[in-house]
């Protein structure tokens, strides 16, 4: 993505011929990131995400897989085949344990050079933007960060990323046309979750990383796990309750944790609503927070600005209360109420604990 | 000790608007500050320098008036600064802007060697996280992304150790200098600007490079020229084809707006009853 997008002139329709020593890249790959011996869903997300594209381009879709020898990485390519990748390319090394940037960019790199893929996606996670940086740079490609939305440009077969800009006020949609890989990155939640079968199987390709211990200059003294416990779990939450700056008043915030309450919803935020301190920066949902799909989504005093909207747009039904009739919040929920969000929120929580009442009764 | 920190001067995000009609950027009265990100970087520098001495060299490309982010920097406590700035970098990507900062930053080194490179683990304008790292790879510095916490400066052994996010966890890390840095946001709060390094922020001769100061001789990897990501289309969101079926009723009041909104999403989504059973049993 550019640094400076607004000095640019977009591309326009002119005519695009692929560098003759670019057409052998072929495919499309899905770096497949996992931490102490669990994958991270955004992996199978992007494998479904690249299946498409791959269909799209009747090309195969490879997962990569790096970590230490043993049974977890035979298993996350079984897993790749499962959410539908046709292979796998496998480097299994003790070095490879934990994630360090040298070895894990060498090793990427390498099997790109070896290998050639035309597209090459990653979670934008920490690991995932840590790494994509260093491998697209020492490639010399281009990298789109935090994509919204992939697609094949069929005129020229190119990957057509699309993200917010401008601090989440516009969408853009970026090319690498004379680069190869084209490569992305797509933040967690983003992208459905693809369905699983395990009946689909597929080749692994095994590769050695050819570095040894005394090779990487980085070492890692200790891991602390987090202690989930304690930390709002936003992107897996199946209701959320948010609140934004038409709340008017950190104590209004108040009617937003008591709907949690009742409906046993995690609690989220705009941005604005974070940076005054209302509530805490886990809870921040939108293309600098989270990105959650729940089953349902109530927002509160929210006007639906894009910085919000790409971290909201997934919920399966989305409810917005809002004083403004107008809001664009309105453009893309599935019910609206038009009215000050400080008197529907009781309202609505006292509908909500009515209906709950029932439904226990008829149970 | 010797340490640059890159920063960037961005459009405050917050206060961006687009027009309503053209879907254009409305550019006019936007005020430009550091980018927040960039602050974490700085205020760890200046602590470090705080503790072990040294020089803190604060480097920024961009356009001249970005000159009053690198002067808001010299206020917090930096000792030089340096705007890389020419009309040839219009339009870099993230891979052309990395390849100039990483020539200025070895054009630096050649006066004075540097130990550690910070940056801004993002930007708020382009937020690609993608400098950092590309800066770190062009100069084979250990590249140290989302540090939550500086443990340990050994110089002599030339050894730092740290605190990395992962994902599920933090990583404590121990490594070589010269390594690239970039802090996690909320890990410290920035200084306030003295009353005499404000006065020296204002007479401060800030040094302005052009390509060929900043040791740039291939032009070809710089600006649009120097940069693989073109934007093809920049567009404003469509509406959803369906709007949002706005809940209205005869007495207009809140208790039976909710309890129609209630009848209507419980006979279309049958299943979210049950859900919304499910959690809050």
């Amino acid at each position: 993505m550019s640094e400076a997008t607004e000095q640019k002139k977009p591309a326009g329709r002119r005519k695009f011929e692929l560098d003759p020593r670019l057409a052998s890249y072929k495919g499309v790959w899905v770096f497949v990131e996992h931490e102490r011996g669990v994958a991270h869903s955004v992996s199978w997300e992007l494998m479904g995400e690249g299946r498409k594209l791959a269909d799209k381009l009747g090309v195969p879709l490879a997962g990569v897989v790096m970590g230490a020898p043993g049974i977890h990485s035979r298993h996350f390519c079984q897993e790749a085949f499962h959410y539908g990748a046709d292979l796998c390319y496998l480097m299994e090394d003790p070095v490879l344990a934990d994630y360090r940037n040298q070895p894990f960019t060498k090793g990427l790199t390498d099997l790109v050079n070896a290998y050639q893929p035309e597209i090459l996606l990653l979670g934008a996670t920490t690991l995932g933007r840590d790494l994509a940086g260093s491998v697209a740079t020492t490639l010399q490609t281009g990298l789109t960060a935090d994509c919204t939305e992939l697609n094949i440009d069929m005129e020229n077969r190119s990957l057509a990323a699309t993200r917010p800009t401008f601090g989440g006020s516009l969408l853009c949609t970026i090319v690498t046309l004379n680069y190869r890989p084209q490569m992305a990155t797509v933040r967690p939640r983003v992208m459905s979750m693809p369905k699983k079968d395990e009946t689909r199987t597929g080749s692994i390709i095994e590769n050695s990383l050819g570095l040894i211990e005394t090779d990487i200059v980085t070492k890692v003294l200790q891991y602390m796990p987090d202690n989930l416990q304690d930390k709002p779990q936003l992107p897996f939450a199946d209701i959320i309750v948010s609140g934004g700056r038409g709340m008017k008043r950190p104590e209004n915030f108040q009617l937003i944790w008591d709907l949690a309450k009742v409906l046993g919803a995690e609690v989220g935020a705009t941005r604005p609503v974070v940076q005054a301190g209302w509530v805490d920066l886990d809870r921040q949902v939108g293309q600098s927070g989270k990105t959650v799909r729940p089953k349902l989504y109530i927002a509160a005093g929210i006007s639906g600005a894009i910085q919000h909207r790409v971290g909201m747009e997934g919920s399966d039904v989305i409810i917005a209360i809002n004083s403004d009739p107008n809001a664009p919040i309105f453009d893309f929920a599935t019910y609206g109420i038009v009215g000050n969000a400080m008197t529907v929120l009781p309202a609505l929580t006292e509908a909500f604990r009515q209906q709950l009442a029932t439904a226990k009764v008829a149970v | 000790m010797h340490i640059v920190v890159c920063i960037k001067q961005v459009p405050d995000s917050a206060q961006i608007r687009v027009h309503p009609v053209t879907n254009t950027i409305m550019r006019q009265g936007v005020p430009a500050i550091v980018n927040p990100y960039d602050l974490f970087s700085l205020e760890e520098a200046l602590r470090l320098k705080d503790k072990f001495g040294g020089r803190v060299t604060v480097l920024c490309m961009g356009p001249p008036q970005a000159e009053a982010a690198l002067r808001k920097a010299i206020s917090f406590g930096a000792d030089d600064a340096i705007l890389v700035t020419d009309r040839a970098f219009a339009g870099s990507d993230t891979l052309a802007t990395s390849f100039a900062l990483a020539s200025a930053i070895k054009k630096i080194q050649e006066d004075m060697p540097v130990d550690i490179v910070f940056a801004g683990k993002q930007t708020i304008d382009g937020d690609t996280a993608q400098v950092g790292p590309g800066i770190a790879k062009r100069m084979d510095l250990q590249l140290l992304t989302y540090v939550s916490k500086i443990v340990d400066l050994d110089l002599d052994k030339r050894e730092i150790t740290l605190h990395r996010r992962a994902e599920g966890g933090v990583q404590v890390l121990r490594t070589k200098l010269p390594c690239l840095i970039t802090m996690l946001e909320g890990t410290n709060e920035m200084r306030f600007a003295t009353m005499p390094n404000m006065f020296r922020a204002a007479r401060y001769p800030l040094k302005q490079w052009d390509k060929d100061a900043a040791g740039i001789e291939d032009v070809s990897k710089i600006g649009l020229k120097g940069s693989p990501t073109i934007v093809s289309k920049v567009f404003a969101p469509q509406a959803k084809t369906v709007r949002a079926e706005i809940i209205d009723c005869e007495s207009k009041h809140p208790k039976d707006l909710s309890v129609t909104l209630l009848t209507k999403m419980f006979t279309k989504f049958p299943n979210l009853a049950e859900e919304i059973g499910k959690g809050a049993g």
